[in-house]
């Protein structure tokens, strides 16, 4: 078995590892130390003595092990050490997949999302502490802090291990979906940093979004948001120039679209709006299926994508759906319309000189002919953001319209 | 999200500080190191030494010009940093809030978010 086979093998069996010796030994904050340690060792040992025949058994076995020696440094547990030991039989792997109810808790609302990304990427993810710090371009000792604070947190919350029911159950689904969709943008935007460490944290974005879906066929948001991944990921490649530069979707080679990835989330798209009930992530799901079903810019749906966005910013308002919607209707009904709609955003408080709403108002001026004011909006658009890439675009798109 | 919180400093401002003054300060800070080291939202911390200790370096005609002391004729000085990885720009402020700094007429504190870093991390 190659490395990188042995790391998805490790990254797959973690979750249920991890679940085993939770239901056996309660505790979630030791037993998850513990399967990281083993999950180390493992990511050494195998590489040069082989893959054991039961990997998952051996992982438990290890991982009990270490949890046993932590437990026994503690002189003050002596006697529950002797009970844990006790309980210890390493053939008894059960074959329940924990991976739901693991996510569940990692996703805790008493942490914070910063705190629910790592450890959900650590506990359920199968990733280093080093792994997970690169990716988000901190110290391993910050992200290790991060990690233990948020176990912490959730033991003195009394999170337990098990599915919650009903409307907390689904109230957490939607905790877990955000936090899914978090470490996607993370690797969806390539705000600073090496890109190759980026496109994994969305490849494992994608990755973990499909074992929720797994679990949960039915749920036409998790259906939608592993289709809106699928679908955006398919642009990666034409999203930026060789040099690193922003390329905006209407210039986008579209050959270099991935058809399969499109393909699938297309598909998928299909099955979540069959469903009863429509949600955010199943509308941007759609819209990104509009685009991605245009062979060229100039034959974008806008109508339908004008029409997806009305219902999105219905059921889920939020200023920047009413941003993109006047991308769309500028698009149907020309630049006035979209910069009237606009003008109705300037009172709102959260989007007070962010720097979207003044790059879409430049983009909309641009297109109605106002050189002088596109360029003033872009100059202010490119200083309010905190992307080089972006600042970057920003200043070009100025420079083009300088008057 | 990545901020730096910096300390804008006035070395006649300190000066005038009684001696518990100055150890509450230093106490200060230890305290909100350490807070952040726990929540995970430290990368590094550096303080300077003295502006007076600064030497400018400039190149004219191609070669070198080293004037000593500090580039600005200011009252108050860049007297060292916090960089930080928080949830946000409103975390950002209320960790700096902490920081005894703020709490001094004459004393600067900023936050400002990051856009670009290279070579604290290992590739």
């Amino acid at each position: 078995m190659t490395e990188r086979a042995i790391e998805d093998l490790l990254r797959e069996l973690t979750p249920q590892v991890l679940g085993t010796l939770v239901r056996r030994h309660g505790q979630f904050e030791g037993c998850e130390d513990a399967v990281q340690e083993a999950v180390l060792a493992a990511a050494v040992q195998w590489p040069d003595e082989g893959v054991p025949d039961n990997p998952r058994g051996w992982l438990v076995t290890v991982a009990s092990r270490r949890l046993i020696d932590q437990v026994r440094s503690d002189q003050a547990r002596r006697e529950r050490e002797r009970a844990t030991a006790d309980e210890v039989a390493p053939e008894d792997v059960p074959d329940t997949d924990d991976t739901l109810v693991l996510l569940f808790l990692c996703c805790h609302p008493a942490l914070t999302p910063a705190s629910q990304t790592a450890l959900t990427l650590r506990a359920v993810g199968g990733l280093t502490t080093a792994e997970i710090a690169r990716a988000f371009l901190v110290p391993e000792a910050t992200m290790a802090a991060r990690i233990s604070r948020a176990k912490q947190r959730i033991k003195a919350a009394g999170g337990t291990f098990r599915l919650p029911d009903g409307a907390e159950r689904e109230e957490r689904l939607r905790v877990v979906l955000h936090v899914l969709y978090l470490i996607f943008n993370e690797g969806y935007t390539a705000s600073s940093g090496s890109a190759l460490d980026r496109a994994d944290l969305a490849r494992e974005a994608i990755r973990l979004a499909r074992m929720v879906h797994a679990q949960l066929p039915g749920d036409g948001e998790v259906t939608g948001l592993l289709a809106l991944m699928l679908l955006t990921h398919a642009r990666r490649a034409a999203r930026t120039t060789a040099g690193g530069d922003l390329v905006p979707l209407d210039e986008q080679d579209r050959g270099r679209w991935d058809r399969g990835l499109i393909d699938e989330g297309m598909g998928l798209v299909k099955a979540a709006l069959a469903g009863p009930a429509l949600g955010p992530y199943q509308l941007q799901a759609a819209i990104a299926a509009t685009h991605a079903d245009a062979a060229t810019a100039g034959e974008t749906d806008w109508p339908q994508v004008h029409a997806l966005y009305l219902i999105l910013e219905r059921i889920a308002p939020n200023p920047m759906v009413t941003l993109n919607r006047a991308i769309a209707l500028a698009e149907t009904r020309g630049p006035q319309a979209g910069l009237a709609l606009l003008a109705t955003l300037d009172g709102d408080e959260r989007m007070a000189g962010h720097h979207r709403l003044l790059s879409v108002r430049a983009h909309l001026l641009e297109k109605a002919g106002d050189t002088e004011g596109a360029y003033a909006h872009y100059r202010r658009a490119a200083k309010g953001t905190a992307s080089i890439a972006e600042r970057r675009y920003l200043e070009s798109r100025a420079s083009r319209v300088k008057p | 999200m990545k901020f730096v919180i910096s300390l804008h400093i006035n070395p006649a401002v300190l000066d005038a500080l009684t001696d518990e003054e100055k150890a509450a300060i230093g106490e200060g800070h230890g305290a909100f190191l350490d807070g952040l080291k726990k929540s995970g939202e430290l990368i590094t911390t550096q303080a300077l030494a003295d502006p007076s200790q600064a030497a400018v370096v400039s190149v004219r005609d191609g070669q070198p010009v080293v004037t000593d002391g500090p580039f600005l004729e200011a009252k108050e000085y860049l007297g060292g940093f916090y960089l930080i990885d928080c949830e946000n720009k409103e975390r950002a402020i209320e960790l700096a809030a902490r920081i005894p700094d703020a709490a001094i007429a004459g004393l600067g504190v900023e936050v400002r978010q990051v856009m670009f870093e290279d070579g604290l991390l290992e590739a």
